[in-house]
């Protein structure tokens, strides 16, 4: 399947030098057209359309009545803050979202060595949706004396077969990055389980006051 | 001064949990001893263990010399009197404060002043259960992960009464029987429970949110955070009767909304889902049909 890759600036899902950027053609030899910050324009012809998603909805870029959209789905590929891109794909699917769309960006997918789950249009899709809750009450934890961080990282690790424990996670990916991500579901959902913690709002404050101290 | 423990003694031992701490105990070269009041439960267990040290030998994991000395340091009672020259009492019987708390009791007339009892609860506060023994600074929390004899994490909590002493010995005992322990304070859930319960709980909220079905979450989350296994299929392997009681020891205690039965689980175990020991849960364990919103 041949697909193109239409993009401003760097995607999150393919950073620069991913493999998967170069197997894309031209736009009108594609089958899929993957939109990536740019603007994207609605075309029946194309199997599928795919547009890169952050922690926006699929339903912010589309019309979901609007018939030519039926092949349009979104997609971001998972990232732990600044880590590299895991191997899954959350594949965003609208209410009138055609079959033929979902199995073509499947098969792209899959064919590339990703791993494809199939979600809904909702905030934090899967999961951003799961982990934020757990990150937030980790961080919580630490600040209540609950245990060490290494501790409990090591209890998640050696009690749950973690590959690693949720704080050293968070604070690899980056608390600033972090704080927007839970900030983001926090205004989406409005429950507190998704409210910035202490540890990521004290980060992500600091990281604006480097960006806004006067150079020079 | 540090108490020596030599013998060891585990309350509820004819249970899967129980076994297997009895096993920890046994094969660190303490004398062990198998406390239940069913013989039937203990006649089972003490065959399962043998089951167990058979199979490590036949791995190559164990020596047979080694193996007869671990049989031969466990022994079995159905008295609790039997439980006398214990230094430290562990005990794994059903996770209800109040049978707990009058196991203590009892525990305080069969045992030396100055044996230790621990508690290898998951969701109880130490504190409230050493309320029932009459020296609660001889009380510590000692959580094994399922199965003992497997896992070496051992959550260790102190109550607000329980003494350096004892901590620090119930401490060195579990890194001589080659566990690696965690201190946690003395709070819901400790560490594992307190962050894996309400994790589970948000898992069923997004299939019954409709955010995806349980194979997709499920895979979301192996391919995503590298975990070995997925929210549901976890809570299948758990029992999902076993997940509302969980949720009903921990939601009053804390009043977490994310601690609270999902209504999804309480209407799949109306239905008779209780995941793998009923053959259905989130998934289909006879032709992997799946179940969800």
């Amino acid at each position: 399947m041949k697909y193109a890759f239409e993009k401003a600036g760097e995607s999150r899902s393919f950073p620069a030098g991913d493999d998967f950027l170069n197997g894309a053609v031209g736009p009108d030899q594609a089958d899929v057209v993957i939109y990536s910050g740019a603007r994207f324009t609605p075309d029946p012809r194309k199997t599928a359309i795919l547009i890169e998603l952050g922690m926006d909805c699929l339903g912010d870029h589309i019309n979901e009545d609007e018939p030519s959209h039926a092949n349009v789905l979104g997609f971001a590929r998972y990232r732990n803050g600044d880590d590299s891109p895991s191997r899954l794909i959350e594949l965003v699917r609208h209410p009138k979202a055609g079959e033929a769309a979902i199995a073509a960006a499947r098969d792209l997918f899959a064919a590339a060595g990703l791993e494809v789950s199939l979600c809904n249009d909702q905030a934090g899709r899967i999961i951003s949706r799961l982990v934020v809750p757990k990150y937030n009450a980790a961080l919580r934890f630490l600040d209540e004396g609950l245990a060490t961080q290494t501790d409990m990282d090591l209890t998640c690790k050696l009690g749950l077969g973690y590959p690693d424990g949720p704080i050293e996670r968070v604070v690899r990916g980056g608390l600033a990055s972090y704080y927007q991500v839970s900030k983001d579901l926090f205004d989406a959902f409005g429950a507190p389980a998704f409210a910035p913690p202490r540890r990521a709002r004290i980060a992500f404050k600091q990281a604006m006051a480097k960006t806004d101290t006067p150079k020079g | 001064m540090t108490r020596a423990i030599r013998t060891v003694g585990v309350c509820g031992a004819g249970g899967t949990m129980g076994a297997g701490i009895a096993l920890v105990a046994a094969r660190a070269g303490f004398k062990t001893i198998s406390f239940d009041m069913s013989e039937g439960a203990l006649d089972k267990a003490a065959k399962q263990s043998v089951d167990f040290l058979d199979k490590s030998v036949t791995r190559g994991k164990l020596n047979g010399d080694k193996r007869d000395a671990i049989v031969a340091a466990m022994s079995r009672t159905t008295s609790i009197d039997g439980l006398r020259d214990c230094d430290l009492v562990i005990e794994a019987v059903f996770e209800d404060l109040s049978i707990k708390r009058d196991l203590l009791g009892r525990l305080d007339g069969a045992c030396a002043e100055d044996a230790i009892f621990a508690s290898n609860t998951s969701t109880l506060s130490i504190t409230e259960i050493a309320s029932g023994s009459k020296h609660p600074e001889r009380v510590v929390g000692m959580h094994f992960c399922l199965p003992a004899q497997l896992m070496k994490l051992i959550e260790m909590s102190p109550g607000i009464l329980t003494s350096e002493e004892t901590f620090r010995t119930a401490w060195q005992w579990t890194e001589a029987c080659g566990q690696m322990p965690v201190k946690t304070q003395d709070k819901p859930g400790f560490i594992l429970n307190a962050l894996l319960v309400p994790f589970n709980n948000d898992a069923i909220r997004a299939v019954e949110a409709g955010v995806a079905e349980p194979a997709d979450i499920d895979r979301a989350i192996k391919a995503g955070l590298g975990y070995k296994m997925g929210p549901l299929e976890l809570l299948d392997l758990i029992g999902l009767d076993t997940q509302i009681r969980l949720c009903e020891a921990f939601y009053p205690i804390t009043l977490d909304p994310r601690a609270a039965t999902p209504p999804l689980l309480r209407r799949m175990v109306a239905a008779g889902l209780l995941g793998r020991k009923s053959g259905r849960g989130f998934f289909d364990y006879q032709g992997n049909a799946m179940f969800g919103a």
